[in-house]
């Protein structure tokens, strides 16, 4: 009896018990699409994180308030106002800082937009002319803000390409009102999208003068506090200079003596890079861990259904050894079985892992990257784990006397 | 030819060739602490060509016989040889080729798969001896058919009657053309009518030379055997050729 046959002959056997093997399949379909689409949730969410702090630039530095002690969070000095927009003012000074390019502190919040009877709400950056240049941006129509802008307070707006095309549709926006907290606002310019899928908030946000904003929008402690100072260095070999003076310049003005205990942070996008990616790496473990959990119960629930089956057959086993089966056909037979409804359990649950992925991330909004490693190492382990528990039994059976394995029960 | 087989005999002699060759058999069961001797221990001579019926009355070692004598079972003391060979000597594949080519065995209970059809369950044999696919259902219909069951083909087990299955049963165990017929009680589910159909199946078997052991109740169905050997208590009774009788 060939393989053929004996694919034939198992394909007759998982077709005539159809239930069992339906169970069976179930459970290793389940196991492998959690798997899969749990694995891609973590990757996604990484892919995610980089991207968007690769759309940072190389040659930026961001100073936000508070310590990052090594290890932790120092509790609540993040809350405490301890950058200012004279510190921004100071970094940008070129006799202190040679190796800084330009400086752009930014406050920023969520906030309802009104364009007539249109809603939005986005986040709204209040900020200084340089932050074009420091993040890296251009303006597709009209203009960016001005030194004007940011001394006169004007309640001036430029808007990203999605903030634009929510509140405006298809029309040009420049010289339309956008009312932001109660106060009209003259969109001056449109910003040109950054491009990439993966930084879509990039493209959707509102960006005002500084002034303006922490005394007209936020108000409170934005009056005199800064959320955040981005820093350019002159270019990405002097980054490592740049950081150096703004840290010095930064400890000086704060009368810090003691570096450790400064009450601000200043990452790369590197430093940003590698701690976030630590992060999403344990997610990613702890994902993978919980599907290869969810796996092995699967396992175990169908180790029982094959248990049980090869029990049942036992009898059947004995009356093919009685006509003449031997012991290692009988082995192939169900290896070949096992194998076939892992093999198909592992393929339709790929399926549902990848038709998943695809469907999810729109109800969900997050992306799942379908990891192909973690897909093939899945319908493996599917493969194994039906081989492991149904071809055993069935070979201890196939070395019973033939009439002791048709008198069992 | 009467042959007086009260003492054992030394399982390879001359003579007509010995198919089945068996000394001192016994089996012991082992249920809990007790210990059942389902044979005692039997000595018996078949040779080539003979038709033997086994008869004693239930429990008395006729299906555990049968077991041992083909390859089914092993006896816990005692030698069994097959066409002058050591059966105990064999490898579990050795035994399987020897299950599959030699011998034809009708269980007691059948033992049919029920998931598979009647011309499925036929060819099973013939699949484990390698024969390409069509042939294997012509030879399976054509046995079916010669055991008057042409009309039940494509029946499932569960879909036939009892004295149908043992037909099925029956032409499975002759589907590979065996020279050695095993079959424990044939003829136990069945009319008259087909009795007689089954036994004229046996006599045509017999006369083409085929050896066949069969275990009956029936003193009538015995009568057509030449010779009958009866069992009791695992011992052998008495071994007579029936000079009346045979086919
Ligand atoms: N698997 C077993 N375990 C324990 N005892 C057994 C087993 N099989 C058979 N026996 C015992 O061995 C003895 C002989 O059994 P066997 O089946 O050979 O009888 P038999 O002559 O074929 O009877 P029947 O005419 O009813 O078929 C019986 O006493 C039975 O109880
Ligand atoms: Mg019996």
């Amino acid at each position: 009896m060939g393989w053929l046959e004996t694919l034939r002959t198992s394909w007759d056997a998982i077709r005539s018990h159809r239930l069992r093997s339906g169970l069976t399949m179930l459970g290793i379909l389940i196991g492998i699409a959690a798997v899969i689409l749990t694995v891609g949730l973590g990757e996604g969410a990484q892919q995610q994180v980089s991207s968007a702090i690769n759309a940072l630039g190389t040659n930026l530095l961001v100073v936000t308030p508070g310590s990052s002690t090594t290890g932790g969070v120092r509790g609540g000095s993040g809350t405490s106002v301890s950058l200012t927009a004279s510190d921004a003012t100071a970094l940008g000074d070129k006799s202190v800082a040679p190796d800084i390019q330009a400086v752009a502190p930014s406050n920023s919040r969520s906030e309802s937009l009104t364009a007539g009877s249109t809603n939005w709400t986005t986040s709204v950056v209040g900020t200084t002319p340089d932050w074009l240049g420091v993040r890296a941006r251009t303006v597709d129509v009209g203009r960016f803000l001005t030194n004007q802008d940011i001394s006169g307070e004007a309640a001036n707006v430029v808007l990203g390409p999605s903030t634009a095309q929510e509140l405006f549709g298809g029309a040009d926006p420049v010289g339309r009102t956008v009312t932001i907290g109660n106060i009209p606002f003259t969109v001056v310019g449109v910003l040109a999208s950054e491009g990439t899928s993966s930084a879509q908030n990039q493209d959707d946000q509102a960006v005002v003068p500084i002034s303006t904003a922490s005394d007209r929008i936020f108000g409170g402690s934005t009056r005199t506090s800064v959320q955040s100072i981005y820093v350019e260095a002159t270019s990405a070999d002097t980054l490592s200079a740049a950081y150096q003076e703004a840290n010095q310049e930064l400890l000086t003005l704060h009368h810090v003596t003691d570096p450790t205990a400064a009450d601000f942070t200043i990452a790369s996008q590197e430093s940003l890079l590698s701690t976030a990616t630590s992060v999403s790496k344990t997610l990613t473990i702890l994902l993978g861990g919980v599907a290869a959990l969810s796996l092995l119960v699967g396992g175990i629930g169908v180790m029982n259904i094959m248990l049980v089956s090869v029990t049942e057959r036992i009898r059947e086993i004995g009356l093919r050894k009685a006509l003449g089966a031997s012991p290692t056909l009988i082995r192939r037979q169900f290896l070949v079985e096992a194998s076939v409804l892992g093999l198909a359990g592992g393929l339709l649950g790929a399926l549902l892992g990848i038709v998943g992925a695809l469907v999810l991330p729109g109800l969900i909004s997050s992306t799942i990257t379908v990891s192909p490693t973690a897909t093939v190492l899945a319908i493996l382990t599917s493969i194994a784990i039906g081989m492991a528990f149904g071809v055993y039994p069935a070979s201890r059976a196939a070395r019973l006397a033939p009439i002791d394995a048709l008198r069992s029960e | 030819m009467s042959l007086d087989m009260t003492t054992p005999i030394p399982p390879v002699i001359g003579g007509p060739k010995t198919v089945i060759g068996i000394q001192d058999v016994t089996k012991i069961y082992q249920t809990g602490s007790v210990e059942v001797a389902a044979l005692g221990g039997v000595s018996l001579r078949i040779d080539e060509g003979e038709y033997v019926a086994i008869m004693g009355p239930s429990g008395s070692g006729k299906s555990t016989l049968m077991h041992i004598i083909g390859c089914l079972d092993v006896a816990t003391a005692g030698s069994y040889f097959l066409a002058g060979e050591d059966v105990s000597g064999l490898s579990e594949n050795e035994l399987a080729v020897i299950r599959n080519k030699r011998i034809g065995f009708v269980f007691q209970q059948f033992n049919l798969l029920t998931s598979l059809t009647a011309w499925r369950n036929v060819e099973l044999p013939l699949s484990y001896a390698g024969v390409p696919k069509a042939e294997r259902k012509r030879r399976a219909v054509a046995e079916l058919e010669r055991v008057g069951l042409g009309d039940r083909v494509e029946h499932k087990p569960t879909e036939l009657s009892g004295g149908q299955q043992s037909r099925v049963a029956l032409a499975r165990a002759l589907v590979n053309a065996p020279s050695l017929i095993l079959a424990d009680e044939p003829t136990g589910a069945l009319d008259s009518k087909a009795t007689a159909d089954v036994l004229n199946v046996f006599s045509d078997l017999h006369r083409a030379g085929h050896t066949i052991v069969l275990i009956t109740h029936e003193e009538d169905v015995a009568a057509r055997a030449q010779r009958v050997v009866r069992l009791r208590d695992g011992f052998i009774e008495s071994d007579t050729s029936n000079l009346v009788g045979g086919a």
